[in-house]
């Protein structure tokens, strides 16, 4: 008896203790709840694993190589202007940098943009898209996703209250699938996706991580049921320079009816090779496009006016040498062009089959033929592409991402034996990935 | 999008003092130039390929260091860069971060009056109500400084509810100026633990310190640092506005929320530009305790001009009210019993005077300033009317063209014009 009195007053004595260290933490909930759920993300758990292992990095989509030599000139240009430089500017967009917007892109969308109501300037075409689920989507609202998609974007919709309906790219039936063109939309299992509730679509052209660039038919068909049931259209084209083959960059708001309705989003990051300067854009009606704004002034308010400053001069430089040998938008497919052979080329030497993207910064391949003992019980819950992602960082040093993270969680386990690679980079990495890829098939052949 | 209400007065003002003709006040930034080793930096940072391209998402790892080891040293306590510290855009973005990450549908902010309007529409925009308390001016003073603000204990103490999640502090105070004493921040932090709410502490300002003063961390005091988040900004430090830079630094437990907002609205700030201040962080970590130090020498310069400010408001026949801290002096204009009548437009007979007021200087003036009022909640109109704030962190050539537009325009026989 004396010993469990003796327990028992050592037990109240260590609940006041803990309940006194408690007292100045928290008791209740803290976090609000549109956190829940959209805490996990692919970049940082992948990013970091590359890092660990120093892996020969194709995973995240960023260029390994310099931005080009006048990007960076009108940086440091910039920098050493006046005070203005370095202090406040306009909040929906520095001036200089919505005006060569406006007339680089009105030619193209075939519409009189104006710089000050028709454009927004964000911190990359992230934070764009941010403003448009918050300003657009509401509880309730039904948001139709292309997939495979950009990750980023279901935790967008549910962050707004939406609800995501998923409609994924297939691969034609009959034909070998060898080019993202292969990849369609179907007609009717997009229509039959639509509900009254239904407020808008997100589509990606050219795609990550497929590399699909819709073709004119494909967005007349979307734009179609676009304007039948009155809906929005978020056309992500932060990739609309880099098409390849020929393939043509078509914009649904040049369609006609969709100016009206369509938010496209770009980014300056992707069009000039310096994802890290996080410059982006929306572009749209005005009547739609102020209430982007509105969002952006109670969230970030301004966008650093340095990098604005040069990207506008970015588009000035693109602006006079459009469709000439000496223009960026032409260079960098170009020598993209080479970079993606040659990446197909290593993939195919070791008997794997990439799907040729028509356009974007990635390539994915069928990695289903090959059998890997993977040996590790931690992931053996996760989708099948990303238990080969990580053994493949682990094992062999190779980074890559898995396709299935850029799918609904309804659809990714039809489509785990795919992974993605990013061809943006020297030939150096190339070579790099080459050998490991070499090596690795040599040891498959000699057992 | 039906919260935003007066953040849409100062957005309007903006651009009715963005007429070139108009010589501003009003906007808080300097046109002094930044420090040129911080420019220096960030034009060697784009001559390096890596640092033209993304970086960690919740801080590039020299910059959260750079922080961890700055802060480190001010709280006297360790920081962990990777799980303690969140970069942001700007102050702004921290503040947008922690209401998204934090508040909700339900909750109770309080809110102490003025304020800088974005909180507001922030924690509305959050779904939570926002609970004004306004600081009280202590009667029968002849010059007033920023000090002579103070918040009733009593009034405070019955603005906390069982709903109330958050208080929202900012010191030195935009736009009064006031820094919180030892005493009022611990007066918070008392109902603070009582009522388990956290604390969100923008502190923007805080090497704003003028002479005499001392700017203290709500967060260092005990019981405190595990529900506070504090907010700082490169932009205010290194007089670099428009880099909008800036940081959150709390306990794990918290600041793993704000994290989750960043990753799911812009994911990574700029490379180069946390280079740059990451750079200039640790130039000034060792010039601590020195002249050079540019935390305090920053502080010294502004002094001065703020003292020239006084002066300049003083003889055009208003009266300052000294800021202890930060660039911004409020100025009561009643003084010149300056007659408004013909600023009367149809739709808004209840206008605040300070609005009317301004209105009229930047029509008849071309001056502009912004009204006091902005920064206030309804109810506490009638207290804040009389003052329009001015921004003295300006080089000497723009004080010295205030002080001949006040002599031209404000004086005695003004109101005959």
């Amino acid at each position: 008896m004396g010993i469990l009195n003796h327990l028992a007053a050592q037990l109240a004595l260590i609940r006041k203790i803990s309940i006194r260290n408690h007292q100045t933490t928290m008791s209740r909930r803290i976090h609000a709840r549109r956190t829940e759920g959209v805490d996990k993300n692919v970049w940082v758990e992948f990013t970091q694993l590359a890092a660990e292992y120093k892996a020969v990095n194709l995973g995240q989509g960023f260029p390994d190589f310099s931005p080009p030599q006048f990007i960076t000139e009108a940086f440091c240009k910039a920098v050493s202007g006046g005070p203005p430089m370095h202090q406040y500017t306009r909040a929906f967009g520095h001036p200089a940098l919505v005006q060569s917007l406006a007339k680089f892109f009105s030619r193209i969308v075939g519409h009189d943009i104006d710089p000050f109501e028709d454009i927004l300037v964000t911190v990359g075409a992230y934070q764009a898209l941010f403003c448009a689920f918050q300003a657009l989507i509401d509880e309730g609202d039904e948001v139709i996703i292309v997939e495979p998609f950009f990750d980023c974007y279901q935790p967008m919709v549910v962050m707004a209250g939406g609800k995501a309906v998923y409609v994924p790219l297939r691969p034609k039936e009959g034909t070998a699938v060898l080019s993202s063109g292969d990849w369609v939309l179907s007609a009717e299992e997009l229509a039959s996706k639509i509900t009254p509730h239904t407020k808008a679509i997100v589509i990606n052209t050219p795609n990550n991580p497929l590399g699909k660039v819709y073709k004119r038919e494909e967005l007349q068909m979307i734009a179609d049921l676009c304007i039948k049931h009155d809906l929005l259209c978020f056309s992500d084209e932060v990739y609309e320079w880099l098409t390849y083959d020929g393939a043509k960059h078509v914009k649904i708001a040049s369609l006609p009816g969709m100016w009206e309705r369509t938010v496209t989003i770009g980014s300056g990051g992707k069009t000039f090779s310096a994802t890290g300067w996080k410059v982006g854009w929306a572009m749209g009606s005005g009547h739609i496009l102020k209430y982007m704004k509105t969002i952006h002034q109670n969230s970030i308010y301004h966008c650093a006016t340095a990098a604005q400053e040069a990207v506008a001069q970015g588009f000035e430089r693109e602006h006079e040498l459009f469709g000439t040998p000496q223009s960026y938008f032409q260079q960098l497919p170009a020598m993209l062009h080479h970079r993606r052979e040659k990446l197909a080329s290593s993939l195919k030497g070791v008997g794997l089959q990439p799907i040729m993207p028509e356009g974007g910064y990635f390539m994915i391949t069928d990695i289903s033929s090959i059998a890997v003992d993977f040996k590790d019980s931690d992931t053996k819950d996760e989708n099948y592409d990303f238990r080969f992602v990580k053994w493949l960082i682990k094992e062999k040093g190779l980074a890559t991402i898995p396709v299935s993270a850029f799918y609904s969680p309804e659809h990714s386990k039809e489509f785990d034996k795919y992974i993605r690679f990013c061809f943006v980079k020297e030939n150096s990495t190339l070579d790099a990935a080459e050998e490991i890829l070499k090596k690795w098939s040599q040891n498959e052949s000699s057992h | 999008t039906n919260f935003n209400h007066k953040n849409v007065c100062r957005v309007a003002f903006t651009s009715l003092a963005a007429d070139p003709s108009v010589v501003n006040l009003g906007q808080g930034f300097p046109d002094i130039p930044p420090p040129s080793y911080v420019k220096e930096a960030l034009a060697k940072a784009v001559s390096v390929d890596r640092m033209n391209q993304y970086t960690r998402g919740f801080g590039h790892p020299p910059l959260v260091k750079a922080l961890s080891q700055v802060y480190g040293h001010v709280y006297g306590r360790p920081i962990d860069p990777f799980k303690e510290v969140l970069v942001t855009v700007g102050g702004y973005g921290s503040l947008f971060s922690t209401m998204q990450g934090l508040v909700e549908e339900g909750d109770e902010v309080i809110i102490i009056e003025p304020f800088f309007d974005c909180y507001v529409p922030m924690v509305r925009m959050a779904g939570a109500k926002p609970v004004f308390i306004p600081l009280r001016l202590k009667s029968g003073k002849k010059s007033i400084t920023s000090a002579d603000w103070y918040l009733d204990p009593d009034e405070l103490s019955s603005k906390f509810t069982s709903k109330t999640k958050a208080i929202i502090i900012n010191t030195p105070n935009n736009p009064i100026g006031k820094i919180l004493t030892r005493d009022e921040l611990q007066m918070i932090a008392d109902l603070c633990i009582k009522h388990d709410t956290l604390c969100f502490s923008d502190e923007v300002y805080e090497w704003l310190i003028y002479r005499g003063q001392q700017h203290v961390k709500i967060a260092t005091l005990p019981g405190m640092w595990e529900r506070t988040i504090t907010i700082g900004s490169a932009g205010k430090t290194f007089s670099v506005t428009g880099w909008k830079l800036g940081w959150s630094i709390g306990p794990q437990h918290l600041i793993r929320h704000l994290q989750t907002v960043m990753q799911n609205t812009l994911y990574t700030c700029p490379t180069p530009l946390q280079e740059a201040v990451a750079q200039g962080l640790m130039l000034n970590m060792e010039l601590i305790g020195q002249p050079e130090c540019y935390f305090t020498s920053l502080a010294e310069e502004l002094e001065g001009k703020r003292d020239r400010m006084a002066a300049i408001v003083q003889e055009a026949g208003m009266t300052p009210v000294i800021p202890e801290g930060g660039y911004f002096m409020l100025v009561d204009v009643s003084a010149l019993n300056q007659d408004l009548s013909d600023m009367k437009t149809d739709d808004d007979d209840d206008e605040a005077y300070d609005y009317k007021f301004v209105k009229w200087m930047i029509k008849k003036k071309k001056l502009a300033a912004i009204p006091v009022t902005a920064f206030v909640s309804d109810q506490s109109t009638k207290d804040f009317e009389k003052y329009i704030r001015l921004c003295f962190i300006k080089v000497s050539n723009t004080l010295m063209l205030i002080k001949s537009y006040f002599k031209q325009c404000l004086n005695a026989s003004f109101h005959t014009v």
